[in-house]
């Protein structure tokens, strides 16, 4: 794999030609806000958090999506772009009903932590408080899309993971919602395996274990990355005509 | 020609009212009202939220009381999940339920009313205030802040927090307590029984010098509800649901989530709080009192050996083994809870059972309503819950404890009003009488602890013409 060299923040870095910017700047140690990147899943470029600005281009580029390139020179932290990412912080907390405080998620969500982060202290823009059900109708796990932020988690590892592609998104723009089978209730979803995956990537409270209460909600995505391995090292093939299976 | 005095907004309460008083041509009283000005809406915006959620949505009602609807809540949530709690966990709701009590009655006790008590009800109101009480009884003070700290201590160990703790939840706690979290309330309860002890001597010495409030403010006769054990005792988390008549005579004893059978509500244009009536005896007439002086009006007995004692001192303030008509005496009620709470507490921390794992109980939705009541420090709380097969609420009617307070509060302010306003002779010291009859209650009208010290108090009087005659301000 060619090697190729580029400068992030005046540092000269080396990657592999493939890697995205947000890898080679992770490697580095250089933080920037992701919501709906998750390692493991197919990159989507959806919230725009980690947009990046690129010596000689006027556009801003999201690190998650944009492969590195020789003798590229980015720059990951500037006014403006942490301007732009309290913004887009902003705009996601005033499109829905996020009350941090009577979440099941409060004190571990990634979008609380990510407004926390930036030192986003209030909301400069007017709340459109719309009007959103929770669908409790599976027997395990309820969504609530008022504290939904649209990352699609939740359908890339239904859909690249566990293989079922129970949850897609209807509508455009604001009016977007995740979605289980056609959009019927998720209880009556025939695809759904009930594996619980999407609860656990889901960044906010929106998917939770029903009967959580205030504050209770807790996420473990380390089986992301035991399956993840599991396929690369190709650990659930039989072998020897199902005799065996591999180590 | 008629007049209209207006106190807004009335201070040292726990949220946002007003009293208007409405004067005839010779400048007596002839009606007198307390309104209550800001609207919460949590019966309405809770629909479509799940039932387990509501302990932490509805502890927001109150940052003084979030207990008690947290301990409401998770009762209705029981029912809804149709298990029965933990034994363990019942007991350590009771234990967080009487540490509640003991915060909330040394709030209202030591920080809103004493400087009233002890500064004098028409004294400088630049230091009637708990600024002013700190300066001049700084011994006292500091005795209220403590006794207070005591009981938020003691919910902060159970529920990691001492407000807002999310800690009840349907089917029981959340955490159990551990040995050495028991051990340290069992070490500050000592202190907390010697400032009672000093604050119901101190409130017994001044009754001579209040001869006149005890017989004007909130004097009449009522009925009283209030929780009771099977037995009759003293009762704050759970058991019967008792109504007794002005004579004391039982009116009404049944399990709590029968109170639709015998209580009802009527609104008004004029306030934002509801006036639940007693339903045989209609509206208004069906008027009862709830919180300190009413539980302590319907139980035959205390349960604890120094409670008792002081409860047949308080028997003796009513006329020949009947209720204690005066919401004055509120006052004194409020100190013997305070007691019971923590002798009960410390019978609790007594109890091998009490720590130890399982305090929670899981089941889906096995019904769809479910009746939570408890007794907040200011009365009988009531949450009332309708579910779909999934848990999410299509109905809630919260009947708080100062509504219950609602007309009673409406006739004392007039009683006091009637008593001290005669001709044209307003003062402010006056106007601090009325709002005492309001203290008596604690009524707590919205989610916010007021910070201490002065707030502003607007008084006009309003003639008919709506011209503003004459201004009163501090």
């Amino acid at each position: 794999m060619a090697v190729i060299t580029l400068t992030i923040n005046d540092e000269l870095v080396s990657g592999r030609e493939g890697d995205t910017l947000l890898t080679l700047m992770r490697e580095k140690g250089i933080e920037v806000p992701t919501l709906c990147h998750l390692d493991g899943l197919s990159p989507r470029g959806g919230c725009r958090l980690c947009l990046v600005e690129v010596q000689g281009s006027n556009r801003l580029v999201p690190a998650c999506i944009t492969p590195a390139q020789e003798g590229m020179s980015i720059v990951t932290h500037s006014e403006r772009l942490i301007k732009y990412r309290r913004m887009i912080l902003e705009l996601l907390f005033s499109e829905r009903n996020h009350i941090c405080a009577v979440c099941v998620m409060n004190g571990r969500c990634e979008l609380q932590a990510e407004a926390a982060a930036i030192g986003m202290d209030h909301v400069r823009y007017d709340y459109l408080t719309p009007q959103l059900p929770i669908d409790a109708s599976h027997q395990r796990f309820a969504v609530d899309h008022n504290r939904c932020i649209l990352c699609t988690r939740c359908v890339r590892v239904c859909d690249e993971v566990e293989g079922a592609h129970t949850w897609d998104v209807m509508g455009r723009g604001v009016n977007s919602r995740v979605i289980t089978d056609l959009n019927q209730p998720w209880g009556t979803s025939k695809s759904c395996t009930s594996c619980g995956k999407c609860v656990q990537v889901c960044p906010t409270g929106a998917l939770h274990l029903k009967g959580s209460t205030v504050a209770e909600m807790r996420k473990d995505r380390d089986f992301l990355r035991w399956i993840l391995d599991g396929r690369e090292k190709k650990q659930w093939i039989l072998r020897n005509g199902g005799q065996e299976s591999g180590r | 020609m008629s007049r209209t005095v207006t106190i807004d907004p009335v201070t040292r309460i726990e949220g946002h009212a007003k009293i208007t008083i409405h004067l005839d041509d010779a400048g007596r009283v002839a009606d007198a009202r307390f309104h209550v000005v800001e609207f919460r809406g949590f019966e309405k915006f809770c629909i479509g939220r799940t039932f387990w959620e509501m302990p932490g949505i509805t502890a927001r009602i109150c940052g003084i009381c979030p207990v008690s609807h947290l301990l409401a809540s998770a009762k209705a949530g029981d029912e809804i999940l149709g298990v029965r709690v933990p034994p363990r966990a019942e007991k350590l709701r009771r234990l967080m339920n009487w540490a509640q009590i003991v915060q909330s009655h040394a709030l209202s006790f030591f920080h809103l009313s004493a400087p009233d008590l002890l500064l004098g009800m028409e004294s400088d109101p630049a230091q009637r205030n708990i600024m002013g009480l700190i300066q001049q009884r700084p011994d006292i003070a500091r005795n209220g802040i403590r006794l207070r700290q005591f009981g938020q201590e003691v919910i902060r160990l159970l529920g990691g927090r001492s407000v807002h703790p999310a800690w009840a939840v349907p089917g029981g706690v959340r955490e159990s307590l551990t040995a050495e979290k028991r051990d340290q309330i069992r070490r500050m309860l000592p202190e907390a029984f010697d400032i009672i002890e000093l604050a119901l001597d101190l409130l017994k010495d001044s009754f001579d010098s209040f001869a006149n409030e005890i017989q004007s403010y909130g004097d009449f006769p009522s009925l009283y509800m209030g929780l009771v054990t099977p037995q009759g005792g003293l009762e704050h988390y759970d058991g019967l649901l008792r109504v007794v008549d002005a004579d004391g005579k039982v009116l009404e004893e049944a399990p709590p989530g029968e109170f639709r059978r015998f209580i009802a509500e009527a609104v008004e244009p004029w306030s934002y709080l509801k006036f639940p009536y007693y339903k045989p005896l209609g509206y208004p007439a069906g008027m009862y009192r709830v919180g300190p002086l009413a539980r302590l009006n319907v139980c035959d007995f205390a349960g604890t050996p120094r409670a008792d004692r002081e409860l047949r001192q308080f028997r003796r303030l009513g006329a020949r083994g009947k209720p204690v008509t005066s919401s004055f005496h509120y006052h004194y009620a409020r100190l013997i809870e305070i007691l019971f709470a923590l002798e009960k507490i410390e019978e609790t921390v007594e109890d091998p059972t009490i720590v130890g794992d399982h305090v929670r109980n899981y089941a889906s939705v096995n019904q769809e309503y479910g009746v939570g009541v408890s007794e907040a420090p200011r009365g009988t709380l009531f949450h009332e819950y309708r579910v779909d097969g999934n848990g999410v609420l299509t109905y809630v009617n919260l009947i708080i404890a100062t509504g219950n307070n609602n007309l009673a509060m409406n006739r004392t302010v007039k009683q006091i009003a009637q008593a001290y306003i005669n001709g044209n002779g307003l003062s402010e010291g006056i106007l601090n009488r009325i709002e005492h009859g309001i203290r008596l209650y604690d009524p707590c009208l919205s989610c916010s602890t007021h910070a201490v010290g002065q707030m502003p108090m607007h008084v006009q009087l309003i003639g008919p013409d709506g011209q503003v005659l004459d201004e009163l301000r501090r």
